[in-house]
């Protein structure tokens, strides 16, 4: 796209520059690469590609395989069940961190250290290594009438409960550095005046803490939409599942035409990528909050 | 955390909000009898709510997967919990034909993050980092394999390798008997397919931790450089990696525990079968798969416990020594 006119403040253009946005261009179309072939397959119908082979020209391009996996296979009710998931867990995640934050950062209390260091310990495990009792433990709870299923197993509060416990550490740790750097003389001078702890947190750090929540909560929002690992091992029934695990149950069924599976798999991806575009800034500073040197 | 596991990093953020000054004092002693008895209750409340949870879930389920270790229960009653000593560990270590593999895989896997991915999400940094055009885009597209759930990762890497429509196969012409390349089923290739799909994503990820690094780094530390006649090059190995340590440092922690996660892709991909077995699969096989034995899975469950806090008690200690310095 030259343009004839030259402006005045027009950098030369250097050989080394054009090189690396070569290089940056290419690489980032091999990144998409996957990703735009798992569109092109989904558009396309199930008969031509098995007829012409998956490399070849389209003869008809159309949607009809999202339309067809998200009917045939329910989708909708499985985003529902994630959403019955997410909403909670976020909420409560940020809640209840933002509370063990104010209690580490404002009150020197002796335990602050160590408690911070259980949480933000605990979020670092892998997953693997309190599965097994957790599946038990899961199984040994009646919780008759509370949960469809009777027992914490296979339920959607099993799942929110697990997500608030494993998540809330990253948050605290976060919330409570955030809170740190907040000057004291506010609530100290609350505190003077005879305001209730819960006022001082409640109307008074809280909100000053918005843009560290709304980083945090979108990045609880998209890891808790992608989770799959629990939902795989502590939902039994079809029914009750989280839209990732139900895509896997899903691809089980539908093997045999990949076209569909690419669909689902895209549709899946949908809802994250919605929410990774609106609220990007949000969603890195939340990745980089804690690797930030000021 | 993913499973979505995507790897957190709690580090001593020092990112001051908008207006903040930061005296260092807390609460001082004289203030502690300004809080009334039913402060005193609710601040109890706050921290004990969260914290009992995240203890009960969490830690106390870390402490059973060690106790279990050592025991054999068929999880019907407690009274069917017997304790057989290090029996489970000599089973695994000796007998267990995949555990050897298993743990393999995990250093592999972590090798190759450190090893490919890394470098590679630096390099993007600091070329992005140059303010230049269309950087946003770039940056984008780089980024959005890490938003996407690992389970969809899997099954869109799924369609790249499948043997016979997939898109590889389909260019190379390998998917006709003879020519036959099966990159998810033959047990020397499915971990390195399964790997360029890992590091695909980790890419992103270390180029977005990386790019935050850079954004610390002091402008005039580049000036001087550049004024001394140092080229790029040298600015960058002499003044600029100089200064991302604390950087690299999470950079590390973060690769291995991902290392340490690595479960919903591969899961996907094959489930873990041979070829691809890695710990974590190990663990939950045995709780979703043909045999539930809760002693020797939580065994598997304490050796990845084990390596996990080799890595995550140093790095605290040093991150916790750092705030109590600040």
């Amino acid at each position: 796209m030259s343009t004839t006119v030259m402006t005045k403040v027009r950098t030369p253009v250097r050989p080394a520059r054009v090189l690396l946005h070569l290089f940056l261009a290419g690489a980032a179309l091999a990144w998409l690469a996957p990703l735009l072939w798992a569109m092109y397959s989904a558009m396309r119908p199930y008969a031509e590609t098995s007829e012409k082979g998956y490399v070849s020209w389209p003869d008809k391009l159309s949607f009809d395989n999202f339309t067809n996996a998200f009917t045939q296979s329910d989708m909708g009710h499985y985003f529902v069940n994630t959403l019955i998931i997410a909403v909670p867990a976020v909420l409560v995640t940020l809640f209840l961190s933002s509370m063990v934050a104010f209690y580490v950062s404002r009150f020197d209390f002796r335990l602050n250290l160590a408690l911070l260091l259980v949480f933000t310990a605990g979020n670092l495990l892998p997953q693997q290594v309190i599965i097994t009792p957790l599946y038990r433990m899961y199984l040994l709870i009646d919780l008759p009438g509370i949960t469809m299923s009777g027992k914490l197993y296979d339920s959607a509060l099993g799942l929110v409960l697990i997500h608030i416990a494993f998540q809330s550490g990253f948050c605290a740790f976060v919330l409570a550095n955030y809170m740190r750097s907040l000057p004291h003389e506010l609530t100290e001078a609350a505190l003077v005046d005879g305001a209730s702890v819960w006022r001082m947190y409640w109307q008074i750090v809280l909100p000053l803490c918005r843009p560290a929540m709304a980083a945090l909560g979108t990045l609880l929002s998209i890891w808790i939409y992608n989770d799959f690992f629990w939902a795989l091992v502590l939902i039994s029934t079809g029914e009750n599942m989280p839209i990732t695990s139900a895509l896997n149950n899903l691809t089980g069924a539908y093997f045999t035409d990949p076209n569909l599976v690419a669909a689902g798999a895209l549709l899946t991806a949908i809802p994250t990528l919605i929410v990774y575009f609106v609220l990007q800034r949000q969603f890195v500073s939340g990745l980089t909050l804690g690797a930030n040197k000021g | 955390m993913s499973s979505e596991t995507t790897t957190k990093t709690p580090e001593a953020a020092e990112v001051p909000p908008p207006g903040a000054a930061t005296p260092k004092s807390r609460v001082p002693q004289g203030h502690r009898r300004l809080l009334t008895r039913r402060d005193r209750i609710t601040l109890g409340l706050m921290a004990g709510v969260p914290t009992i949870l995240h203890i009960a879930l969490v830690w106390v389920t870390a402490l059973a997967s060690i106790a279990l270790a050592f025991t054999t229960w068929d999880g019907i009653g407690f009274d069917s919990i017997k304790w057989v000593g290090l029996q489970n560990f000599k089973e695994l270590f000796e007998q267990n034909p995949q555990f050897w593999p298993a743990l393999e895989h995990n250093v592999v896997w972590f090798v190759v993050l450190i090893a490919i991915p890394t470098p590679l999400g630096l390099f993007l940094a600091v070329q992005l980092d140059k303010k230049i055009r269309f950087s946003r885009v770039y940056q984008t597209a780089f980024f959005l394999p890490v938003v996407l759930s690992m389970a969809v990762i899997g099954f869109v890497w799924q369609l790249v390798y499948n043997p016979d429509t997939g898109l590889i196969n389909s260019i190379i012409g390998a998917n006709e008997p003879g020519k036959y390349i099966d990159w998810i089923g033959d047990p020397d290739l499915n971990l390195w397919a399964v790997l360029v799909a890992a590091s695909w994503r980790h890419t992103g990820y270390m180029m977005i931790l990386y790019l935050a690094g850079l954004k610390g780094v002091d402008p005039s530390l580049r000036e001087a450089s550049s004024l001394d006649g140092a080229n790029e090059w040298q600015t960058f190995k002499n003044v600029i990696f100089p200064t991302l340590r604390p950087t690299n440092t999470i950079v590390l922690v973060v690769t291995i525990i991902e290392a340490l996660r690595a479960f919903d892709l591969v899961f996907v991909f094959n489930k873990g079968a041979e070829g691809t077995e890695l710990l974590s699969i190990l663990v939950t096989n045995n709780i979703i798969g043909e045999s539930s034995r809760i002693g020797y899975g939580s065994a598997i469950a304490v050796v990845l416990l084990v390596i996990s806090l080799v890595v995550i008690i140093p790095y605290l200690i040093s991150t916790f020594r750092k705030e109590r310095r600040a």
